[in-house]
Parts: structure tokens; C-alpha cells; sequence
């Protein structure tokens, strides 16, 4: 789907939600989680894209997540993996949590030629 | 088994033109997914794989992969299986990345100044052995990206009791035996966590004295789950710190902060009800 | 953009987030909350977030702020009702919310403050966050 811009993020939560019905709390809450951040790098620093939802096929229980931007790209990737995270600045990009989040994850991006970023979390207690 | 000097020769004069035959052979197996990958990056990643072998082959090293002369070579088809695994790539495709070479070298092969047919068996035996031992490098490091993220869905799904018990109104207590992984640890602190919510519980304490051995994991585990409780309006109190276990928490330098320890599971039991608001009186 | 109602309860705000709110609301939330007590001088404020089943980085900076922001007031903040699964989550994720006291529920929380703001009461006997 797409997101343009951050109230898309809403939408694309209520999309999850109706996708992972049957899923337990903690495994809804952490790919919630996962898809606000970088669903929100993906408007706010990539300049919007979209966003596809998949089951991960031959890896059954598992749902693939790809963030896709055409944005300016990210510079320095080791650096926006670091918990820079704080609740007081914008510093780190929640990268580095996503990763941790997730069971797989994926990262390419290039100076000018935008971002994708693919996690794949799983989504059977 | 070297590769002969012919074909390492062939690999040595790779070009532009190769490099384009290959990457149209490989939209043509329906491989090239532009959908996921842009052109700049599959070029990219195929120029590299052909610049490397190139440079592996010039040192004249036995067969892929045991060398380090391959290494560098090895490393990139690494990140690009692991890439394309977490992409949802088949065994198939990640495979095909490297046999569609095959045409295009075989071709090269057919320009080449003729030679004796034994010769040419060599160098075409030579070819195979060389593209199937990366394609299939490829195939395996793809499967044992895609066999890490199963094997820790079905730690989750193991059936493991996790021994949450209700010590007195509104305080749980969670012995721990044995050893944590990472899964497991993780699925303690769920079973823990949703058990607060369900008994509204203020303090949970948390006994390690089955704990053989208190690594950095487990530390970690402890700092996490406090955070965690601390998060939802209760409170944890760790007890069964033996003092081989206390010194092991400063060796790893573990901050347990505001964490409360007791060495007994009694003394915890004691905080515990002065937190919420109790005390035992013993009836003479 | 919803408009979460923030209701008085003697000294104290109490706030419910009812619903998944966009960054619009959350901001304007903020925004309100801290008005809102700057106006009528409130010495506590209560965020129940039982009915939300995540709290990404953006929520838990909004969190922060009203309670930075309202404790250079005088005023406490504390956060109740928040799920196993976003606690979990915002540990894993390394997240922390500061300046705030959390509560199991609204009723702990409210509880919370009134001890806290009563002149001469008894100490807190509740959880700090």
C-alpha cells in the first residue's frame, strides 16, 4: 500500500491488524511495532513509498514486510543501525530496533537512489 | 581440482559485453525481479561477482570454496544469498543467479582459437565444476538463512511450561531452572508479563538459585524483564543470588540499577509484602 | 484527526487514548495536556493507555514530552495500563519513557497521584515506574 504520508501509518496498522487476526498480542504488538518505524522512515526521511505485505511463501507462519522509498537514501547505514534512539531527539531511526524485532532482515539503499528495507517477522504463536 | 589456465583466461577477459550477456540471461530465466531490484544494483552485484572470480582464479587456488583465496568471493555470494533469502527468493532462483553464466561463457568458449577436442571437454568440465560449485554455495547459504528463521519460530512453538506461580495476592513468583536461550528467554518474559496483567499483580519475583550458571543472556534477560514490569506498573524482585552469582553479575558488568536482589527467596518474599502493604505477625 | 476529551479530576488531568491515534492527534494530545495543566495549575496527570496495542518510538517520544514538560510545572505524570506487549516491545526495542511513573491500571494510577499530591499523607505504597 501506499504511504505518502504519516497518517497513511494508521492505515497501514489497521491493514496489519485485519491481516494477523488470529495472531497472539506479542507477536501483533512487535510487527505493529516494526511496520510504524519503518513505515514512518519511509515518509518522514525516504519522502513516502510504499509498502508490501506478504505472506512469506515457502516459510509458513511467517509475514514479509518491504518498505520501499525513492528517496535521498541513507548515508551512513552502521551509523543509523546504533541505538541512537532517544525520546528527546531524532536520533537513530529505529533501524537498529526493527532489526532486533525481527527474524529477518534487509537492508539496501543507495545515495540518491532511495531506500528498501524487508523484514520478515513470524507471525504463528 | 584447479581450474585449467585456459578457462581461468576466458574469466580474466571478462568485459562490458559479458557482463550484459549475462545480466539479459538472467531477465530472460525471469530472475531479475525488477520489481525488487533495481538494474543498477543487479549490475552492480554481478559485475562484482565476475570482477572476484577473476581475481580468485589468478592465484591458481584448488577447488571453490576451500581457500582463501576464494574468500572475498565467498563473502559476497554470502550477503547476496542472506539477501535474497530474507527477499523470499527460491533455492531455484538464487541458483539460476549464477548457472546463467554458464551460456554466456560456453559462448566464449565456442569463439575461442579451436583447439583439440580433449581440450575443450577439459575447459567445459572445468566450467561446470567451477559455476555449479558457486551455484550451489549460493543454494546452501539461502537454505541456512531461511532453516535460522524456522528453527526460532519453532522454539516458540515449543510447549514449555513456564512455572509462573501465585505466591500471595498480587505477588507471582518465577523460578527459573535450568539455562536460557534467547527464544526462551523471550518466552518467559511473555508468560510472566501477560500473568501481571491477568492476576494484577504488583511484584514478581524472579528466583535464580536453578540457575547453574548466569551468563550475559541471562543477565540480560533479568535487566529486560524488570524494564519491562517496571513499564507496566509493577515491580520485580530477583532472589536466589548466590554469591558466586553476585560476583559473576559485577564480572559482566551487569547494571541492575534499581533491580532489588535478596539472596533467599524469603527475603524476597519479604520485600515483597512490604511493598504491598502487608506484614506476617506470629500468633502467639 | 480525532480529538482525545481530557477530563479533571480535582488536581488532576486524566486522559484516556482510546484509539490508534495518527501523529496529528498525538501531537495535538500533547499540545492540549500541557496547556491544560499550565491553565488550571494541575498538580498530576494520569495517561491511560490500556486500549492501545502499540506504542512506537513517536508515541513514546509524545509521552515523554508531556511529562518533561508538565514536571517543569510541578506536575507528575504517570502512564497506566500498558499492555504486556508494548512493554515488551518497547524494551526490546531499547525505548524508555522518562520523567513518568506507571500504574497496573487507571485505578493504581489514580491512586498514585492522589498520595502523591495530598499534603501529609502516608508514603507511596504503589509501584514506581
Amino acid at each position: 500500500m501506499t504511504l505518502r504520508q504519516v497518517s497513511d501509518l494508521v492505515l497501514l496498522r489497521q491493514r496489519l491488524r485485519a491481516t494477523l487476526s488470529s495472531a497472539d498480542a506479542f507477536t501483533l504488538t512487535r510487527i505493529l511495532t516494526v511496520a510504524s518505524e519503518l513505515g514512518r522512515n519511509c515518509v518522514v526521511h525516504g519522502g513516502g513509498g510504499h509498502c508490501d505485505i506478504e505472506p512469506d511463501a515457502p516459510l509458513a507462519g511467517h509475514l514479509r514486510l518491504r518498505f520501499v522509498d525513492t528517496g535521498p537514501g541513507i548515508e551512513d547505514v552502521e551509523a543509523a543501525l546504533i541505538d541512537g534512539y532517544s525520546t528527546t531527539g531524532s536520533l537513530g531511526l529505529g533501524l537498529g530496533g526493527a532489526r532486533r524485532l525481527s527474524d529477518a532482515f534487509d537492508l539496501h539503499t543507495a545515495s540518491g537512489r532511495g531506500t528498501r528495507v524487508t523484514v520478515v517477522l513470524a507471525c504463528s504463536a | 581440482m584447479t581450474t585449467g589456465q585456459r578457462v581461468r583466461t576466458l574469466f580474466a577477459r571478462h568485459d562490458a559485453a559479458m557482463l550484459d550477456s549475462w545480466l539479459e540471461a538472467q531477465k530472460r530465466t525471469g530472475i531479475a525481479r525488477p520489481d525488487l531490484i533495481d538494474e543498477s544494483q543487479r549490475r552492480e552485484e554481478s559485475g562484482q561477482i565476475l570482477i572476484l572470480l577473476d581475481r580468485a582464479l589468478s592465484d591458481d587456488p584448488p577447488g571453490f570454496p576451500d581457500d582463501a583465496s576464494w574468500d572475498a568471493l565467498r563473502m559476497h555470494l554470502e550477503q547476496l544469498a542472506e539477501s535474497r533469502a530474507v527477499d523470499g527468493f527460491s533455492p531455484t532462483e538464487i541458483a539460476h543467479l549464477v548457472l546463467t553464466l554458464k551460456p554466456v561463457v560456453f559462448e566464449r568458449l565456442r569463439g575461442e582459437q579451436a583447439t583439440s577436442p580433449t581440450e575443450t571437454w577439459a575447459d567445459i568440465e572445468d566450467i561446470n565444476r567451477l559455476l555449479d560449485g558457486l551455484a550451489l554455495f549460493t543454494i546452501e547459504v539461502l537454505q541456512r538463512s531461511r532453516e535460522a528463521i524456522i528453527s526460532r519460530q519453532q522454539q516458540n512453538m515449543l510447549e514449555l511450561s513456564t512455572p509462573v506461580v501465585t505466591l500471595w495476592d498480587g505477588i507471582l513468583g518465577l523460578p527459573l531452572i535450568g539455562t536460557l536461550d534467547s527464544r526462551r528467554a523471550r518466552q518467559v518474559m511473555e508468560t510472566l508479563l501477560a500473568r501481571i496483567a491477568e492476576t494484577q499483580s504488583s511484584v514478581a519475583i524472579i528466583d535464580i538459585s536453578g540457575v547453574p550458571t548466569v551468563d550475559t543472556l541471562t543477565a540480560q534477560y533479568l535487566t529486560r524483564t524488570a524494564a519491562a514490569v517496571r513499564l507496566m506498573g509493577a515491580e520485580c524482585i530477583v532472589s536466589g543470588i548466590r554469591p558466586q552469582i553476585a560476583r559473576t553479575l559485577i564480572d559482566l558488568d551487569v547494571e541492575l540499577g534499581e533491580l532489588p536482589t535478596r539472596a533467599t527467596l524469603a527475603g524476597a518474599l519479604a520485600l515483597a509484602f512490604e511493598r504491598v502493604g502487608r506484614s506476617v505477625i506470629a500468633r502467639d | 484527526m480525532r480529538r482525545v476529551p481530557i477530563l479533571r479530576i480535582g488536581d488532576c488531568l486524566v486522559v484516556t487514548v482510546y484509539a490508534d491515534l495518527d501523529d496529528g492527534s498525538a501531537i495535538t494530545l500533547r499540545d492540549d495536556l500541557t496547556r491544560e495543566v499550565a491553565r488550571i495549575g494541575a498538580r498530576g496527570v494520569l495517561i491511560d493507555v490500556s486500549a492501545l496495542d502499540v506504542v512506537d518510538s513517536f508515541g513514546a517520544r509524545m509521552l515523554g514530552d508531556v511529562a518533561r514538560t508538565v514536571s517543569v510545572m510541578d506536575a507528575e505524570t504517570v502512564i497506566s495500563g500498558l499492555a504486556p506487549a508494548v512493554a515488551m516491545t518497547l524494551v526490546e526495542m531499547g525505548v524508555t519513557i522518562p520523567a513518568t511513573r506507571t500504574a497496573l491500571d487507571a485505578e493504581s494510577g489514580l491512586k498514585l497521584l492522589g498520595i502523591a499530591v495530598a499534603r501529609g499523607s502516608a508514603p507511596p505504597r504503589g509501584p514506581s515506574g
